[in-house]
C-alpha cells in the first residue's frame, strides 16, 4: 500500500472540515445541546430514572449515535459525491492508487470527523448530565466500528447519488427515522409488546443498546447481537464497495 | 507485449492494440484502434466532435473500461499493472474542473500526493513558476481567470512528473495570446522529455506543435502520420501566374483540368500536390510549355493548403 494518495485524500478532506468548521463541528454540538436542554434539563426532570440512570445521562450515548450515524453518513456521501459533482473526480480515476487507498482516504477521514464530534458532543454532555462509562473499551469501539461503518454507507451513497437531492434522501429519510425509532430517547421495554418486536427488526435499535451498555451496563438486546449487527453492517457495506469498484459503477463508464 | 526487462528505450511509450469501447446503450465510441506513440514527439489527435477523441485518452488514462483491447504504458499494460502506468502519465481534461475552494498550491500538492509521490515543495514551486503560477499560489481556485485555472489543470498533472502528458483541449476557450504561452510551455516541457499527446480542434495547433497527426473519425483511426509528410502528400498547392498579357482562352496544350484562367484572363491557375512535383508533372513541365505557347507572366506566388484544409477533405472522403 503507498500510504502518500492516502494521505492526500485524508488530509485534503480534513482541510474541507476545518474550512467549514461551523457547519461541521459547531453547528452538530449546538444542535445536541440543544436536545439536552430541551429533553434532558426540561422534559427530563419530569421522567423517572430508567434502570436507575437519570433520563437526561440515558439519552446521552442515544444522541451520541444520533449524530454519529447522520454525521458519518453525510461527511461522507459528500466527500465523494463533490468531485464527482465538480467533475475532479478524473484526478482519483486516473492516479496510480488502489481502491482500498481511495476508500481508507475518504472513509478514514469523514470517520476521523465523525468520532471526533462524538467525543466532543461526549464532552459537552458532561456539563449538564452526571456520566459514567462503564466500559469505555467497548465505547470507543462502538464508536469507532460506528463512525465507520456508516462512513462506508455514506461513501456508497455519494457514489450512488446524481443530484445533490439524492444525498441529502438516505440520511434525512431513513437514517434521522431509524435512529429517533430506535431507542435513543427511550428504553424498548417501555413499548407495547407489539412494538417492540417491530422496533427489533430496526437496525439502529442494536447500535444505540450496545453503545448505552458501555456507558451504563444496560441494554434492550444482548451485547453479542449488538456487536453481530454492526459486524454485518461494516461487511455488507465493504462488499457493496468491492462491487462498485469492481464493475465501475456510477464511477466509470 | 513485450516482457518489461525487454523493453527497450526506441519501443513505443504507448501502444494502443485493437483497442474498442462500446457504451451502455450501444454506441460504439471507439473501433479497433492501433496506434503507437513514439517517445519524446508531440502527438496530435485530431477530430471532429463525438469522434472518440477523450474516450480514447479516458481509456488510456483510466477513465474509462475498454470493452476490447489492451494499452501499454511504457512496457506495463494499463490495466494489469496500472500503478506504474499511470504514475508514468499526467493528464490534463477538457473541462475545467477544480476544486473551486482551494489554494493553487494546495490543490497542485494534492495531486503529487495522489500519484503516490512523497511532498516535494521544490518541484512544486518550479513547476508553478514555469506556468507563470508563483505569484497566484495563495489564491483559491475560483477567483482565478479561465486561463489561469488551465494552467493550474497542467500544473497539477505536471506535479508528480509524468513521462508522458495528455492535453485534451488544452486551449479550449483561450485567448489567442494565452494559447501561443500555452504552446511555449509544451515545447519547453517536450525539452525536457515529456511525451505529449494532445487533442484539438484547433488545426493551427497541431500545425504549430505536433510532429505527428492522427486523425480520428467516428471511432477509428483514420489516419496516423508526421506532419510534414502528411502535408506534403496531401496538401495541394497552388501557383498563380499574373499573366503580361491576358488570354480569353486556355490553348489546346494548356486545356487539362490542373489549369484554369482567373482574375478575367489575367492570372493562370495551376492547382497541384506532392505526388505530382514528385512524379515529374509539376511547375517545370508546365513553365516549359508555357514558353513553347508563348504566354509570359510579370509575377506569381504559391499557397499551400492548411492541415484544416486537408483534414476537412480526410473527414468528408471517409463520411
Amino acid at each position: 500500500m503507498n500510504l502518500y494518495p492516502v494521505r492526500a485524500i485524508y488530509m485534503a478532506e480534513m482541510a474541507r472540515t476545518r474550512r467549514t468548521m461551523l457547519q461541521s463541528i459547531v453547528s452538530p454540538v449546538i444542535s445536541t445541546s440543544l436536545y439536552f436542554v430541551v429533553f434532558g434539563a426540561a422534559i427530563g426532570s419530569r421522567i423517572s430514572e430508567i434502570g436507575g440512570v437519570s433520563y437526561g445521562a440515558f439519552i446521552v450515548p442515544g444522541l451520541i449515535m444520533l449524530m454519529l450515524l447522520t454525521q458519518s453518513v453525510s461527511n461522507a456521501s459528500f466527500g465523494i459525491f463533490f468531485p464527482k459533482f465538480s467533475g475532479s473526480i478524473y484526478e482519483i480515476l486516473s492516479a496510480p492508487i488502489s481502491y482500498l487507498e481511495v476508500v481508507i482516504g475518504y472513509v478514514g477521514a469523514a470517520a476521523s470527523k465523525s468520532i471526533l464530534l462524538g467525543l466532543i458532543i461526549l464532552a459537552t454532555s458532561s456539563f449538564f448530565v452526571p456520566l459514567e462509562i462503564a466500559h469505555p473499551f467497548w465505547m470507543l469501539t462502538f464508536l469507532v466500528l460506528t463512525a465507520v461503518t456508516f462512513s462506508l454507507l455514506g461513501f456508497i451513497i455519494g457514489i450512488w447519488a446524481d443530484g445533490f437531492d439524492k444525498l441529502q434522501l438516505v440520511p434525512l429519510l431513513v437514517i434521522t427515522p431509524l435512529t429517533f425509532l430506535g431507542g435513543s430517547f427511550y428504553s424498548i421495554d417501555m413499548l407495547p409488546p407489539f412494538w417492540q418486536n417491530v422496533t427489533l427488526a430496526n437496525p439502529v435499535v442494536y447500535l444505540v443498546s450496545g453503545f448505552r451498555w458501555s456507558f451504563y451496563g444496560i441494554s434492550d438486546v444482548s451485547i453479542v447481537a449488538s456487536v453481530a449487527m454492526i459486524s454485518l453492517f461494516l461487511i455488507a457495506s465493504l462488499a457493496t464497495i468491492a462491487w462498485i469498484f469492481r464493475t465501475g459503477y456510477r464511477l466509470k463508464p | 507485449m513485450p516482457e518489461r526487462e525487454e523493453y527497450a528505450l526506441n519501443d513505443p511509450i504507448i501502444a494502443i492494440n485493437g483497442l474498442n469501447k462500446t457504451y451502455q446503450g450501444g454506441f460504439q465510441a471507439l473501433t479497433r484502434v492501433d496506434l503507437t506513440i513514439q517517445r519524446g514527439e508531440i502527438f496530435a489527435l485530431l477530430g471532429p466532435n463525438g469522434a472518440g477523441k477523450t474516450t480514447l485518452i479516458s481509456v488510456v488514462c483510466g477513465l474509462v473500461n475498454p470493452t476490447q483491447g489492451e494499452v501499454v504504458i511504457d512496457g506495463f499494460d494499463s490495466v494489469r499493472d496500472y500503478r506504474q502506468a499511470r504514475e508514468r502519465i499526467g493528464l490534463v481534461p477538457q473541462e475545467l474542473t477544480n476544486e473551486a475552494f482551494e489554494t493553487v498550491w494546495n490543490t497542485v500538492s494534492f495531486s503529487r500526493g495522489l500519484f503516490g509521490k512523497a511532498p516535494d515543495p521544490a518541484h512544486i514551486e518550479k513547476v508553478l513558476k514555469s506556468l507563470a503560477l508563483w505569484d497566484k499560489r495563495d489564491n483559491r481556485l475560483m477567483t482565478l481567470s479561465g486561463g489561469m485555472k488551465r494552467r493550474v489543470l497542467i500544473a497539477k498533472a505536471l506535479s508528480h512528473e509524468p513521462r508522458i502528458l495528455f492535453l485534451d483541449e488544452p486551449t479550449a476557450g483561450v485567448d489567442v495570446e494565452l494559447r501561443r504561452d500555452m504552446w511555449e510551455v509544451v515545447r519547453g516541457l517536450r525539452e525536457s522529455g515529456v511525451t505529449i499527446i494532445l487533442t484539438t480542434h484547433y488545426i493551427e495547433e497541431a500545425e504549430e506543435m505536433a510532429d505527428r497527426i492522427g486523425v480520428i473519425n467516428r471511432g477509428e483511426i483514420v489516419l496516423v502520420e508526421e506532419k510534414a509528410a502528411l502535408m506534403q502528400k496531401l496538401g495541394s498547392k497552388q501557383l498563380t501566374l499574373q499573366l503580361q498579357t491576358p488570354l480569353d482562352e486556355l490553348p489546346g496544350a494548356l486545356q487539362v483540368e490542373a489549369l484554369s484562367l482567373a482574375a478575367d484572363g489575367h492570372e493562370l491557375v495551376y492547382t497541384y500536390d506532392g505526388r505530382q512535383a514528385e512524379e515529374g508533372h509539376g511547375i517545370p513541365a508546365l513553365l516549359a510549355t508555357l514558353e513553347r505557347e508563348g504566354i509570359t507572366f510579370q509575377d506569381l506566388h504559391t499557397r499551400q493548403s492548411s492541415l484544416e484544409d486537408i483534414f476537412v477533405d480526410l473527414v468528408k472522403e471517409r463520411a
